[in-house]
């Protein structure tokens, strides 16, 4: 049985690859290097079999990890009355996933952020008894109050720091508007748990704002997603629960290095989702600098690293950048995880060979461009600009339906009437639910990967 | 451009156009005297060889059929027509069972596909660009081949700095470390490989291999040694290999069976094998060596989809005091060039080429072939994914002393006719090999330097042993 054998190595870093797909040709004088980064951690085994049986894990076994639970307990959550009582649900369903051992505490979430279980600034360890007394204690969360998330996070980060661990992680919930903290505020406050751990969240209903909810979960490196129907919190909740038991190693950074003269494009996340990274670089000694990633279990993720080099003569070879997996230490050291990838540039004057462009850069332009049509159309769509609306949406049906990202193509055909697909022609819809219109927004940055 | 040997050419008697036999001396018609036939004026290969060839010592080497004295082109033989003798006159053990019984004696495309089994040498639809660095087990110092005398020169100064074990420093900008990887950690540039540049002398022979000026990396490689026969006869050999590009890892392939063409080279000539069974042998002994890298597991930093099979052509000499054997698979080429330059020149391979074989099989001019962009593409070579492999044996006795030029298209492009390469080829070739293959190398840079470079020259006769000591 595979959880039988993955618990041998349950201690163990997964092992890392890197793999780099790119043209490496240049024409004479050619300057932009284009690679797409794939990395993929495998070996720990945790997500098959944390998800299958997360009760045969037992304390110690699993990488060590303490979980915050920030529910929305704003006058909201009353209307209608399910709201809070799926919340709460859901909750629980979480609580059930925690693997024994785990820290863990639950916050309930209003203007202000309030301890609901274990309480006195501390955190549980999971196990029969915790797990049932935490849902007992979701008796008592009731609605009344307003919006504060950056409170809720700041919370959650003092929590979690109470524990000696090597994965931290929050689950975050809200059904409103962040209107009682300045949006600096809400900002101040990611600036300050960026990095000390990773926040899914999830947004209720159809009163929160998509901005608010995918900012928070890019600046903690975790998933955003709409739960537009309460009746699925828990199904959701249990799933981000496993996917957090899961991870194995946490702040895992994506170094970068670049040769002298080079400029870094861009770095982005282009697989499952669209990251920007460029603008989180953090030096790292000379030509290198640190993209943060977050916390890995056994998956893959794709990164789009573009960089300009200087020109250099036909038959010349150099590396354009070199990329490796690091994890920050104390005192300033990191331990490198061992996978590197190298991004090429060879000039040629064979024209065949430099003007052809890796179908995996392709794809993944198009996939980013695809997320940037959907979010500029939906906010032309908001401004009343319809001309210009139905142009962007046009083309990012177009770009869903050559790049085969079916999933987004569905949830564009519930904003727009697609003409031709092919085309990109389409007609706004007169009326468009507005869950439908949120969810294609927070959903926009997934891209599907290369078909092969 | 390259041509076939026509052997109908000169099947025919000159005077009266009776086909005649291979051996014949006089026309059985006419009684034209077959011996003054003169030399074609283009650069078939045609070896006067007249009288007796000094043969050396005991040495009775049979005399390759069809190298009459007549002017008859020597036609490829199968390795396994020809029986060979050691050098006590005792016949050879049996050829080992992969030789094949018999090889048609010009190759000849299928007509009905022509392209069938045709590769490009360069690449092909590029989807991907899997781009190996060099293994690091194959880059390193070529092993010395035994009975090899010198060392490897370093290559050439004006590429290489002065090798510092303990820091390398980058000759692109002076200024930052080489990594592990070769590339420099301050401006990133790929520093100069051991086979950019490689040259070689070995007793009276030498080779040089260059990366050119268009290519990133070389992908020929070479192998050159001398040894002795059971007699204490000197023998040279020089093996010639050009990696297809469109392949994966050309360079491994090059590299790996030029070193089993030439190991098994130099351990056969001192057994007494015949030079051109030993060289039909090193052909299969290379492909062998080629076919097996498909094998390997790729390496991490070789995995990329669409691999397929290393590949290479192959070219090489064996020279001894009264014998020349030529062997190859594919478009690499030998080149006979006497001392005296008033005698023609000879190009003693035939391509294994889309083009030679359209030509040879009648079915276009060579004008026309040339003009096709499928000319160059090779329909023979040394690899997993090779059609049935034809290794094909020539072997001469000259009758005047020369050098061979056994060379790469990196070369011969830029000299393509015998008298071309006889130009280029300098008039103390035989006596300063080294100079030689240096002019020769510098000749294609020159014309443009768009391949890697590779070419080995061999006087001929083999010098005795003292003599010709560079």
């Amino acid at each position: 049985m595979r959880s039988g054998m993955a618990n041998f190595s349950k201690s163990n870093v997964p092992q890392f690859a890197v793999d780099v797909y790119q043209n490496e040709y240049l024409p004479e004088g050619g300057r932009e290097v284009n690679a797409i980064v794939t990395v993929t951690a495998t070996g720990g085994g945790t997500v098959g079999s944390a998800v299958a049986a997360p009760h045969l894990y037992s304390p110690g076994q699993g990488p060590s990890a303490a979980v915050a639970l920030m529910v929305d307990c704003s006058g909201s959550m009353d209307y209608p009355p399910t709201k809070m009582r799926n919340a709460r649900d859901a909750t629980s369903a979480a609580i059930d996933t925690l693997r024994d051992g785990v820290h863990f505490a639950v916050v309930g979430g209003t203007h202000v952020a309030k301890e609901v279980y274990p309480g006195g600034g501390r955190l549980a360890v999971a196990g029969d008894t915790t797990r049932a007394q935490a849902k007992q204690a979701l008796h008592s969360l009731s609605a009344g109050g307003g919006t504060a998330i950056g409170t809720w996070l700041r919370l959650a980060d003092r929590l979690l720091s109470t524990a000696d661990v090597a994965i931290r992680h929050g689950i975050l919930l809200t059904d409103g508007r962040n209107e009682h903290e300045s949006p600096e505020d809400l900002k101040a406050a990611l600036d300050a748990c960026a990095g000390r751990f990773t926040c899914d969240a999830r947004g209720v209903g159809t009163d929160w704002e998509v901005k608010e909810v995918t900012g928070i979960a890019s600046a903690l490196l975790g998933t955003a997603d709409i739960v537009a129907d309460p009746a699925g919190l828990a199904a959701d909740f249990t799933r981000m629960m496993e996917t957090a038991m899961g991870k194995e190693v946490a702040d895992v950074a994506l170094r970068l290095w670049t040769p002298l003269g080079t400029t870094v494009k861009f770095v982005k996340q282009v697989a499952p989702t669209v990251e920007e990274l460029t603008g989180r670089r953090t030096e790292a000694g000379p030509r290198a600098g640190d993209y943060p990633t977050g916390s890995w279990g056994d998956e893959s993720r794709d990164y789009h690293v573009c960089v300009e080099v200087p020109a250099a003569g036909l038959g010349q070879e150099m590396l354009a950048a070199r990329v490796s997996l690091v994890i920050p230490e104390p005192g300033g050291s990191v331990q490198n995880l061992g996978a590197q990838g190298l991004v090429r540039a060879v000039w040629t004057d064979d024209m065949t060979a430099s003007t052809s462009i890796n179908p995996q850069v392709a794809h993944y332009t198009g996939q980013a461009e695809l997320a940037q049509a959907i979010q500029q159309g939906l906010d032309l769509r908001k401004a009343g600009d319809i001309d210009g609306a139905t142009a962007k949406l046009g083309r990012a049906v177009q770009l869903a339906g050559a790049s085969g990202n079916a999933d987004t193509a569905k949830l564009l055909a519930k904003v727009v009437d697609v003409v031709d697909a092919a085309a990109g022609t389409v007609r706004l819809k007169a009326k468009v639910e507005e869950a439908d219109e949120m969810t294609l927004e927070t959903r926009s940055t997934k891209t599907v990967r290369v078909k092969k | 451009m390259s041509q076939m040997p026509q052997q109908a050419a000169v099947s025919k008697c000159p005077s009266c156009e009776e086909p005649l036999e291979p051996g014949d001396r006089f026309c059985g018609a006419c009684g034209y005297d077959l011996s003054v036939v003169p030399a074609r004026p283009e650069d078939s290969p045609t070896l006067a060889i007249h009288g007796v060839v000094p043969a050396p010592d005991d040495v009775d080497w049979p005399v390759a059929r069809d190298s009459d004295g007549h002017g008859h082109p020597a036609p490829v033989h199968a390795a396994a027509e020809l029986p060979g003798t050691d050098s006590g006159g005792s016949p050879l053990p049996p050829p080992p069972p992969a030789a094949p019984p018999s090889a048609p004696a010009v190759p000849v495309a299928p007509a009905g596909s022509p392209a069938t089994g045709v590769r490009f040498d360069r690449p092909g639809e590029p989807e991907e660009y899997p781009l190996q660095a060099p293994d690091p087990r194959l880059t390193a110092e070529p092993a010395p081949v035994p009975g090899q005398a010198p060392a490897p020169e370093p290559a050439a100064a004006s590429r290489q700095p002065a090798p510092d074990a303990a820091e390398k420093v980058c000759v692109a900008c002076r200024a930052g470390r080489v990594d592990d990887d070769g590339y420099c950690e301050n401006c990133g540039h790929a520093q100069p490989r051991e086979r950019d540049h490689m040259e070689q002398e070995s007793g009276p022979i030498a080779a040089v291999s260059d990366r050119g000026l268009r290519h990133h990396r070389n992908e020929d490689a070479f192998s050159v040694g001398c040894t002795a026969l059971p007699d204490g006869a000197p023998a040279s050999v020089a093996i010639v290999c050009d990696g297809v590009s469109s392949a994966t890892r050309p360079d491994d392939a090059s590299l790996a069976a030029s070193r089993a063409a030439g190991e098994t080279l130099l351990g056969a000539l001192p057994r007494g094998t015949h030079p051109q069974q030993a060289m039909h042998d090193a052909i299969l002994a290379a492909s062998q060596a080629v076919n097996a890298l498909a094998d390997e597991p790729a390496t991490a930093r070789e995995q990329a989809p669409h691999q397929n099979a290393p590949a290479c052509t192959l070219v090489g000499a064996v020279v001894t005091a009264g014998l020349l054997v030529v062997g190859w698979v594919g478009d690499s080429r030998v080149y006979w060039v006497p001392a005296d330059r008033t005698t023609p020149p000879a190009r003693l391979t035939e391509d294994d080429s889309w083009a030679a074989q359209m030509v040879a099989a009648g079915l276009m001019n060579e004008a026309e072939a040339y003009a096709d962009e499928r000319a160059h593409a090779i329909t023979g070579w040394l690899g997993a994914d090779a059609y049935e492999l034809e290794p094909h044996t020539a072997s001469f006795k000259p009758d005047r002393p020369g050098v061979v030029v056994v060379c790469t298209d990196g070369l011969w492009n830029y000299a393509e006719s015998a008298e071309e390469m006889a130009e280029a080829v300098p008039l103390d070739a035989a006596a300063r090999p080294l100079h030689g293959a240096r002019v020769l190398v510098g000749h294609a840079l020159d014309g443009g330097g768009h391949d890697n470079v590779t070419v080995a020259l061999l006087p001929f006769p083999a010098p005795s042993q003292g003599a010709g000591s560079a």
